[in-house]
């Protein structure tokens, strides 16, 4: 169903593609002897010796550590609810919008606005460009009446900045992905059920970015609460028909399914965050310290928050950024390309080449 | 806790009517002078100077045998108030011929045993009149009549409102509560619902009613949404005013809401602009009491800065939030120190539960989570003790008087003003109209003069009135400065 463009015709190295008739070997270390069932894949030819195709993986990765690649997460909710510090525990360093100011901005704005912060990390000689786009003033007003669409419209921005990029004659080589690839939803944790604008807000972007939502601040909750709680919402985005990612629909095969299909009876994740560290057991751990106990983050018996991080980014951070290019953005195409009969450049980026199809 | 006290009520179905069972009328723990709280003019300290066993002596004092059980304390009552002025005499006979100079068998009578003003030994020899009685028997009407109390409670959906309602007053008012789920929320209006319970400890009877705001904060477009909460004030406040404005004031009903819990969400940072439009409409209605919600996700660095933001945006945005009486003086440095205390923990940060557990022999209702337990009515978890302490032991009286004087009578004045002004306004239209009908029939210009001579006639009255203001405001003036004279 996901139709992987093969790499020569589309060079994106930012998302390098599945070699579609070699099952990936389990540790591309060295170039051993062909394993039996690799063998019988291919169609019925039996190799005669070792010829090396399983090396590309080798490649791949060495060309991805030379480019480095881009990662876009947005994050939304009221304010308050740790969006910042969340992102901050997440990537274990200080990546979020306040603390590129220069202070702790804690008015609320009058509109919804919002601000994107880039940061560069890098671990394993693999580097990251990360980019936290924030929401504030989102639902903080009296009447938040369609506060969600200055967030759409930043999002379709984004895919036409892509679009444009991408029709253009003369295209650069490595098109600057700005495309949001994840979208995190901070439920507060009120322990009833969901409310009418994060209902609202989920139904409409869950059909152009891969939504997740969170349960924030979940150390509000006892393990009961926070048991019943996930189940009120899970059912309710169910009855409102709100596909989170991992979407259902996308599941590739059983193993992708039965994957998910974990992931998806444990999700909303119910997460803490935090900057500080304390001692616990002779440890240092992350946590929050109050006057009957510490919350540690890691610790998946207080909080799911390394079942998120192990999701988003040890698990599913490349097929984040795959569903996003590969089935939300193709819709979008498709969606502009069927509207004007042709490609119009639309209002908002600024146009230095005319394309035409 | 609060369970009808059996034994006393027991106690005086038995028609026999001995100087221990007496006793057993006074209320005999120290504690239970807390009572005296119920009446704002009674301090704590006079009762505790009181000797703790009343000689209560049998015999002749004891004229009358109680009626039925529920009507003991009345008949009792009644009985020992005649029997009083004529041991007062007796006790002024003695003083003044000077025959006994130790205690006058006349004192045994007191019927107000420990909570006699009369009874410590120096008093022995004095003249009294004999009125410093009157609190007590202020004391025993208020709680044969039982009190009254509404408290409100307002705020967003899931902050552990009805938790914490249930927690103060250790009841259990939402059983059948329904939550609703999203989408059914969606299309819901802020609604008002009432709860009203009877409860009572220790002989007396406190009719709670509970004003919640379901639906409040709840939607995408919440404008305005507080209206329904200011027009169900304004609601009670016009039936009190009707009710005492009627024919019948003797049995009338107090349904204004005295006190208003407003609830802030410990998630945002400080307050949101719908908390501080809903307190701006409210604050010159109602006692707002602001309480930080669930605060046991707060560490407690955050809390403390949580609450001085808080506090620094109530006065920021003008906010009249419900103000402790200040302590007189000459009140001693402990009690000085937990006014001040009070004061400072503004606004409360509270977590309530509904679950009872048990540890190291005693229960508490705490919540238990994996890094711990918190005890809901420990101080250093929560404020709650302080409210419940601040809501019912201490401040509930003030509340309701601050609730008569100000609120009320602010309400009440702007309604008679807005009459007034109907009236004038009534007035002059009539007369206008009054005018222009007369004017067809009368040639002479007549009619002019009389509207110049009833605008004249109304001018007067405006000056009238602006000298009285005038009067008065010097007559405040005096009434300062004579007082700062001393």
């Amino acid at each position: 169903m996901a139709d992987v463009a093969p790499p020569e015709v589309r060079p994106k190295p930012v998302v390098p593609a599945k070699p579609p008739h070699v099952a990936p070997p389990p540790i591309p270390s060295h170039p051993a002897p062909p394993s039996g069932p690799a063998v019988q894949r291919s169609g019925g030819s039996t190799l005669l010796g070792y010829i090396g195709i399983d090396t590309i993986i080798e490649q791949m990765k060495k060309k991805t550590v030379k480019t480095g690649f881009d990662f876009n997460m947005m994050v939304v909710g009221q304010s308050g609810l740790g969006k910042s510090t969340l992102v901050n525990t997440l990537f274990k360093s200080q990546v979020s919008r306040k603390c590129s100011e220069w202070g702790r901005e804690d008015k609320i704005p009058k509109t919804v606005e919002i601000k994107a912060v880039s940061h560069v990390i890098e671990e394993g000689g693999v580097k990251m460009k990360l980019t936290i786009t924030d929401t504030p003033g989102f639902g903080d007003q009296i009447n938040n009446d369609n506060c969600w669409e200055p967030i759409s419209k930043f999002i379709n921005e984004q895919y036409e900045k892509f679009l444009k990029e991408e029709v253009n004659i003369a295209r650069k080589k490595r098109i600057p992905d700005t495309r949001v690839h994840c979208c995190l939803y901070f439920i507060a944790p009120t322990g009833h059920s969901l409310r009418p604008l994060d209902i609202e807000f989920m139904k409409h972007l869950s059909g152009s970015v891969n939504l997740i939502p969170v349960i924030a601040k979940s150390d509000t909750l006892t393990p009961e609460e926070k048991f019943e709680f996930k189940q009120r919402v899970r059912k309710e985005l169910e009855v409102c028909g709100i596909e989170f990612y991992p979407q259902k629909e996308f599941d590739d095969d059983m193993e992708d399914k039965s994957d998910n299909d974990k992931i998806r009876e444990v999700m909303p994740f119910a997460v803490v965050g935090s900057d500080k560290e304390y001692q616990v057991n002779g440890k240092r751990v992350l946590g929050r310290k109050t006057a009957w106990g510490i919350v540690e983050v890691e610790n998946l018996n207080h909080c799911e928050f390394s079942l998120l991080r192990d999701f988003i980014i040890r698990s599913h951070l490349q097929d984040l950024k795959e569903v996003t290019h590969n089935i939300h953005y193709e819709t979008y195409r498709a969606k502009r390309l069927n509207d004007n009969g042709g490609l119009h450049p639309i209002s908002t980026a600024v146009d230095t080449h005319e394309s035409n199809l | 806790m609060s369970k009808i006290t059996n034994d006393i009520v027991s106690k005086y179905q038995e028609s026999d009517f001995s100087a221990h069972q007496l006793s057993n009328l006074s209320i005999d723990d120290p504690e239970d002078a807390e009572l005296a709280y119920t009446m704002r003019d009674m301090p704590p300290r006079v009762v505790h100077t009181f000797p703790r066993d009343i000689p209560v002596k049998e015999g002749s004092s004891r004229p009358h045998t109680p009626g039925t059980p529920t009507r003991g304390s009345s008949s009792m009552g009644r009985s020992y108030l005649e029997s009083e002025p004529e041991g007062l005499r007796r006790s002024q006979l003695s003083s003044m011929s000077s025959l006994d100079s130790s205690v006058s068998p006349s004192r045994s009578k007191s019927p107000w045993g420990r909570f006699d003003p009369y009874d410590s030994a120096e008093d022995q020899d004095k003249e009294y009149v004999g009125f410093a009685t009157l609190p007590n028997q202020v004391h025993r009407k208020s709680v044969k009549k039982g009190f009254a109390f509404t408290l409100m409670v307002a705020g967003e959906s899931g902050l552990g409102k009805s938790t914490l309602v249930n927690s103060l007053f250790l009841t259990d008012l939402y059983k059948d509560r329904k939550v609703l789920n999203a989408e059914e929320r969606i299309i819901q209006t802020v609604q008002i619902t009432k709860h009203t319970v009877s409860i009572e400890e220790k002989g007396v009877r406190l009719r709670l009613t509970i004003v919640d705001t379901p639906g409040f904060g709840d939607a995408v477009n919440n404008t305005e949404s507080w209206k329904a909460v200011e027009d169900y004030i304004d609601q009670q406040f016009e039936q009190f005013f009707r009710d005492e404005s009627g024919l019948n004031r003797k049995n009338i009903q107090d349904n204004r809401v005295h006190c208003c819990l407003y609830f802030i969400s410990p998630y945002g940072h400080g307050l949101r602009p719908l908390d501080i439009e809903f307190m701006r409409a409210l604050h010159g209605k109602v006692n707002i009491v602001p309480v930080l919600a669930k605060a046991d996700s707060l560490t407690p660095a955050e809390i403390r800065r949580k609450k001085i933001k808080i506090r620094e945006e109530i006065e920021r945005f003008g906010i009249h939030i419900y103000q402790f009486p200040d302590c007189d003086s000459d009140e001693d440095e402990d009690f000085k120190h937990q006014d001040r205390e009070l004061k400072e923990s503004i606004p409360f940060a509270v977590i309530g539960s509904n679950m009872l557990f048990e540890s190291k022999g005693r229960r508490f209702r705490g919540r238990m989570y994996p890094w711990g337990v918190v005890e809901v009515e420990n101080p250093a978890h929560s404020d709650f003790l302080k409210l419940r302490n601040m809501l019912v032991r201490t401040h509930m009286q003030d509340l309701k008087e601050v609730t008569r004087e100000t609120h009320y009578e602010n309400y009440r004045a702007q309604c008679i003003e807005n009459m007034t002004r109907m009236v004038v306004t009534e007035r002059k239209r009539s007369l206008c109209s009054r005018l222009r009908e007369s004017s067809s029939d009368l040639p002479i210009p007549l009619a002019p003069v009389d509207s110049e001579t009833e605008r004249h006639i109304w001018e007067k009255d405006e000056e009238l009135r602006r000298m009285q203001e005038v009067m008065q405001r010097i007559q405040e003036q005096m009434q300062l400065t004579h007082k700062d004279g001393f």
